[in-house]
């Protein structure tokens, strides 16, 4: 029995790592509840330009109008209750060029997360939003003397209007889903970054979102753009302490790749299981550009996110990679989009989902060719993985692809990690998490060796845990 | 004297009986056969030892070395020294044979100590050329896509990269062409010694003829019903099952 302990005492330790929080007091706060008054109080408190509320003030109307997606999404969207949510919290932080600066409670929280340290090892640049504002902000001295801006959108609408107006809520309009929407409305935190012409920026910049209040709702927006022939790599980092209470992640990411351009762009995605995790994110490619979306949901109670790629410009390539985990109590509903807009355009769409135990994991994808292209072309696959008789597993592709010379693969496939699978690997001395992480893992390994390797570690690390958890 | 020790063993599956006061001692050092027809409970002995969970213990008792192995999990088992050779090993996708066999050593280290990967390495490759395998195999997925030779093969690099105390061969010459199952048995003639103590299951009196036992055990209903040494083997080759069949069917 002295085993069931130590794997207990080890969850306590390891899986919770995100599982903390130190007492905040918030000197700005927009209250419980959304409405236009709500909507003011965020405007003013960030001393926006009078157009920005007004387009606040428009989304809440789309958002009010707009029906839960209830008739294909699941039901389980009607447990959030906007009356309860606190949409604006902050402790009146600017963002922080040195970690000295970063108030005790936050810095502490980031310095567990082990932020700093990756920001030494292998960071261009690093934002960290805590609540509703970013608590430090940071990029390499380098970057900022080539003309790469990286800020957060208050200052980014603000001080580069003349770079980021243009293309703000261009690509994903405040319309198009209830929660671009509501974040349209409510927005806070987040990423604004230009990379100029022609600047290739060798390490990732990195952004760690970190909710720390309950009954919260984070919105952050995130507007990425490289220029002609530019090259970024940002990465996304996400935890949350657990709460009883349901809590909100909406964030809105635009993506714009100039000619030429590459952007890549990584979630590891590892909220507690009381995130409601509802995104929206979609790039736009233009002649001779590349946005890959590499995407790991591990937590959350549900995910619904689906990275998309307009493939605006001749020869224009999209990519998502998608891996999402979905344990007892969580749903992970992901998948992605390719809408072909020129012709020579390709897209990949690779996902693979692990269902454990109750855990759900639903794949929607969607993919346009239109008649009039020609030699556009389609990869789709995607895998589904089961461990346990209970989980579940759905698939919606919908592929149209019309035209001469437009071509499409699509696979998919369902397996099981077997109880005999299980039962022969303990039989050679390993426990059984470590055998279901290591059937997990040489599942998804095809995958993850496209990952850069910082990314790779963490995410076999974190699949580690989580199965250490699931053995009950 | 050290000993992998199986005492009055009854094992059922569901509600069917299939061992039945199962006795055996395997003294480290010694290669032991068990023989018998099909549907003896040979398999079942086999599974049952290394804690598979659709076997239920109804009695008795095993030590392994004095400690007793029944009611650990399988992993402890292993642990403790004990490998099976699965009739039919599984495939795992994705899994190299390399990272599961140095998952499998990790495994077997206390909590903070790493397996070094060169000495690991050395290891393995030295084992592979014993076996004749391609030093290519490592990077193949457990037993995907295997010939019936070629899993045989890996469950017996398995152990002698796991060093075990004690192994048990379920039927590791099915399967088989007279080439693999001599390098098979070569590979177990290495491991042979005064550091283990095997248990080899087999049908056919083949395999024996290349793993020769120091005794043999006849299985029948569940139970052993007759030991001798090397010839029995012999002696059931040339007369087969039947006898045993006639001479210890319980009485109807």
């Amino acid at each position: 029995m002295s085993t069931e302990t130590e794997t207990a005492e080890q969850i306590a330790i390891d899986r919770e790592k995100g599982n903390f929080r130190y007492e905040t007091d918030y000197a700005f706060d927009a209250g419980v509840g959304l409405n236009a008054a709500t909507v003011d109080y965020i405007a003013k408190v960030k001393g926006e330009e009078e157009w920005v509320r007004e387009f606040r003030q428009k989304a809440l109307k789309v958002f009010e109008s707009k029906p839960m997606p209830t008739h294909w999404a699941t039901k389980d969207l009607e447990a959030i209750d906007f009356s309860k949510i606190r949409y604006y919290l902050s402790q009146g932080q600017k963002p922080s060029r040195s970690w000295d600066d970063v108030p005790e409670a936050m810095k502490n929280t980031f310095e567990r997360l082990g932020i700093p340290e990756q920001e030494r090892k292998f960071l261009a640049g690093v934002e960290a939003q805590f609540d509703s504002e970013a608590a430090y902000s940071r990029m390499k001295e380098g970057l900022e003397k080539l003309g790469v801006i990286f800020v957060g959108p208050t200052e980014g609408l603000k001080e580069h209007a003349e770079i980021f107006r243009p293309w703000f809520g261009k690509v994903i309009p405040t319309g198009d889903n209830k929660f671009s929407a509501l974040n349209s409305a409510v927005f806070s935190g987040g990423s604004f970054i230009y990379v100029p012409k022609g600047v290739k920026v060798k390490q990732p910049l990195q952004a760690y979102f970190r909710i720390n209040a309950e009954n919260f709702g984070q919105f952050e927006r995130t507007l990425i753009i490289a220029d002609e022939g530019a090259e970024v790599t940002y990465m996304e980092g996400c935890t949350a302490p657990k709460f009883e209470t349901a809590t909100l992640h909406s964030a809105v990411v635009e993506l714009i790749a100039m000619k030429g351009a590459k952007i890549q762009y990584i979630t590891v995605q590892n909220w507690s299981n009381n995130v409601f995790n509802l995104v929206t994110k979609r790039g736009l490619a233009h002649e001779d550009s590349e946005i890959r979306w590499i995407d790991c949901n591990i937590g959350s109670r549900l995910t619904m996110k689906y990275p998309g790629v307009i493939l605006k410009g001749r020869r224009a390539r999209g990519e998502v990679l998608s891996i999402a985990l979905a344990d007892d109590g969580q749903h992970q509903d992901t998948g992605a989009k390719m809408i072909h807009a020129a012709d020579e355009t390709t897209s990949n769409i690779i996902a693979k989902s692990i269902s454990v135990g109750k855990g759900r994991s639903t794949y929607r994808g969607l993919v346009q060719i239109p008649k009039h292209l020609k030699n556009c072309k389609n990869n789709t696959e995607c895998d589904a993985l089961l461990i346990n008789a209970n989980s579940r597993t759905d698939t919606y592709p919908a592929i149209t692809v019309r035209g001469e010379g437009n071509s499409v693969q699509h696979e998919a496939s369902v397996s099981k990690v077997s109880a005999e699978q299980i039962f022969y690997m303990r039989s050679r001395g390993l426990s059984e998490a470590a055998a279901m992480s290591l059937s997990v893992n040489g599942f998804i390994n095809d995958l993850v060796r496209e990952f850069p390797m910082e990314y790779s570690v963490e995410l076999k690390r974190l699949i580690e845990l989580e199965m250490e958890g699931s053995v009950g | 004297m050290p000993s992998l020790d199986i005492r009055n063993l009854c094992v059922s599956i569901g509600d069917k009986p299939i061992l039945k006061d199962f006795t055996l001692s395997v003294p480290k050092g010694q290669v032991h056969a068990l023989m018998g027809p099909n549907g003896t409970g040979k398999s079942t002995l086999a599974k049952a030892l290394a804690g598979h969970e659709d076997y239920t213990i109804t009695g008795g008792e095993v030590f392994l070395d004095g400690s007793p192995l029944l009611g650990l999990e399988p992993e402890q088992r292993a642990r403790l020294g004990l490998f099976l050779a699965f009739q039919y090993p599984c495939e795992i996708p994705g899994v190299s044979i390399a990272n599961f066999l140095r998952a499998a050593s990790q495994a077997r280290l206390p909590e903070g100590q790493e397996v070094a990967a060169v000495e690991f390495y050395k290891k393995l490759h030295g084992k592979m050329d014993l076996l004749k395998m391609d030093r290519k195999f490592t990077a193949r997925s457990l037993n995907e896509g295997f010939s019936g030779g070629e899993r045989k093969r890996c469950e017996i690099l398995q152990m002698m990269m796991l060093e075990p105390s004690y192994a048990i061969m379920d039927e590791t010459d099915s399967g088989l062409d007279i080439d693999a199952l001599r390098i098979v048995a070569e590979g177990v003639n290495l491991m042979r010694g005064p550091n283990l103590g095997a248990l080899v299951i087999t049908h056919y009196q083949r395999l024996l003829d290349y793993i020769v036992p120091d005794v043999v055990h006849v299985m029948f209903d569940g139970r052993i019903v007759k030991s001798g040494g090397k010839d029995l083997a012999k002696e059931l080759e040339s007369r087969g099952y039947d006898w045993v069949q006639k001479e210890f069917a319980p009485a109807k």
